[in-house]
């Protein structure tokens, strides 16, 4: 018997990693080593449907109990991994216990950045992340009257957008000009900012926070801004990013750069070890700059480049290639983004911003490489293979709601637009 | 608990006792039936958990949303009739030997 598969981390990628690695039929030993009590569970509407009562936590399991009997995939909860011993191949758990691995499999994700202001930590302030975390702020805003969110990118607007409905009073914090400014372009950012206000919520952009105060009790009660205001709350949720949790493998040696460097396979420069999900950064054929790695935060970036990893570890490896794309509920609102943007990509809008019905398609030297869809899910699975294909496509015909996007698909002069 | 048949690309079926209240979606993925992608984990956004809802069923289930219905035209394999993303299918009592096919390709 070998070592088999250790996989440390046991959400998306490791999870897919365990189920991609049976599948293509690797038939050693397998373990899953998860630091949190719950088995494999869907994160993304932890900000969504459970804030909003629409789903229970065990609603959100990703796996039945019997699928790791039935798959032999040891599911080891409530490890955590403190060192890895490249040379003997085998990973020190907390506690002392060794695990010998042929393969090893870093899925350690990202964790919630601090608030890195005085009073950032205070009871009272909560972060996003896991299943606990979601249902802290559950619990919260049974009792809290008004919510200041810190961070207008995708957790803490879906956060806004999810306590609004509850009937909470709700003011967004961002650092930036725009909400999500780091991901959307300005129509886009426009669009939910407008969004929001409408709902009710207080957006408070180019603001930067300076302390969390206290109250009597020692739990926040304000948000200081820097300009001088003061925000009442009864809570805070910080959404500002996260930092990947590469420390395991930097103190292996492995190469980091805030994550794992790793290829399009999801192998490091140890022929053993690979890494896969959050805590990753890769080369994807479709970013900016192909040369330069890229960390992306969502569940299909996790799951692909798992797939690819466990075809590395099946013996036959296939790249990882896929166009990224990811998705944000907002009130009865539908983000969905194919592809990455660059500031400077020509913006063609479809449909119409004022509905909350659109596509927003971004060219760069006349291939469609990122597209924006608000409410238009089918533009969006089009975009998706608009963006692999690298088709050349005309702004004006992009713009023309009675053009048929598929035509560009399909061989003949419609895809043979001049660029 | 009511069954859910699923006939899978391979010509077998699996069946099995679903759990009230979680979508077909949900029931596929939890007991590993292949062919069931659900890439977006059932939010009505990839349109990779589409199946073909047998014909006894078709108009016993309530009727596709719009966002479901403009999904449906982006599926991979064939739309048919029956054509239904799985993760908006909510298990209840009434669905008890529902048959879902599943296509040959989500992707």
């Amino acid at each position: 018997m070998t070592a088999g598969l250790l996989i440390i981390g046991a959400s998306y990628a490791g999870m897919q990693l365990a189920d991609a690695a049976r599948a293509k039929g690797y038939t050693g030993p397998i373990t899953l080593i998860g630091d949190e009590a719950a088995a494999p569970y869907q994160r993304p509407p932890l900000s969504k449907g459970l804030l909003l009562g629409k789903q229970t936590p065990e609603g959100l399991t990703i796996r039945a109990p019997a699928y790791f009997a039935e798959q032999r995939i040891q599911l080891r909860l409530q490890v955590r991994a403190e060192a890895i011993d490249r040379v003997a191949r085998r990973v020190t758990l907390h506690g002392g216990e060794q695990l010998p691995y042929e393969w090893l499999v870093l899925a350690t994700g990202a964790r919630s950045r601090p608030l890195p202001v005085p009073g950032g930590d205070l009871p009272g302030a909560y972060g996003l992340r896991s299943l606990d975390d979601a249902l802290a702020i559950d619990a919260m805003a049974r009792t809290a009257r008004r919510v200041c969110v810190i961070g207008g990118g995708f957790i803490g607007l879906e956060t806004a957008s999810a306590l609004r409905t509850r009937g909470l009073e709700v003011d967004v914090v961002e650092a930036g000009a725009q909400l999500l400014g780091r991901v959307v372009p300005p129509e886009v950012s426009d669009y939910f900012a407008r969004l929001h206000t409408e709902q009710g919520v207080r957006l408070h952009c180019s603001a930067v926070v300076e302390a969390l105060q206290p109250g009597a009790d020692g739990r926040v009660a304000a948000v200081l801004l820097a300009d001088g205001r003061r925000l009442d709350c009864d809570a805070v949720v910080v959404g500002i990013g996260v930092l990947a949790n590469d420390e395991l493998a930097q103190a292996a040696g492995l190469p980091c750069a805030q994550g794992v460097l790793v290829d399009a396979c999801g192998r490091t420069p140890d022929p053993w070890i690979l890494a896969a999900g959050d805590c990753a950064r890769f080369p994807n054929p479709f970013g900016a700059d192909p040369a330069q790695p890229l960390r992306l935060e969502s569940i299909q970036a996790a799951n692909d480049l798992a797939r690819a990893a466990a075809s590395v570890i099946a013996g036959r490896p296939e790249p990882y290639q896929a166009v990224p794309w990811f998705w944000s509920d907002q009130y009865a609102s539908k983000l969905q983004i194919a592809g990455l943007g660059l500031p400077g990509d020509l913006r063609v809008l479809r449909g119409e911003l004022e509905q909350g019905r659109f596509s927003l398609f971004l060219l760069r030297a006349g291939r469609v490489v990122c597209v924006h869809s608000v409410n238009r899910p089918a533009e969006h699975l089009l975009a998706r293979k608009l963006i692999e294909s690298r088709v050349q496509a005309d702004a004006a015909a992009l713009a023309d709601p009675d053009f048929a996007l598929k035509s560009l698909l399909e061989p003949g002069p419609a895809a043979a637009l001049p660029a | 608990m009511p069954a859910i048949h699923y006939l899978l690309q391979d010509g077998s079926t699996r069946t099995i006792d679903a759990p009230l209240g979680r979508s077909v979606m949900e029931v596929a993925i939890l007991n590993n039936v292949r062919g069931i992608d659900a890439e977006c984990g059932g939010c009505c956004s990839c349109a990779t958990c589409h199946v073909y809802v047998d014909e006894d069923f078709i108009d016993r289930l309530p009727a596709p949303d719009e966002m479901e219905e403009e999904l449906l035209d982006g599926v991979a394999s064939e739309r048919r009739r029956g054509s239904r993303l799985s993760c908006q299918i909510m298990v209840d009592a009434a669905l008890d030997g529902l048959t879902v096919q599943v296509p040959a390709s989500q992707s």
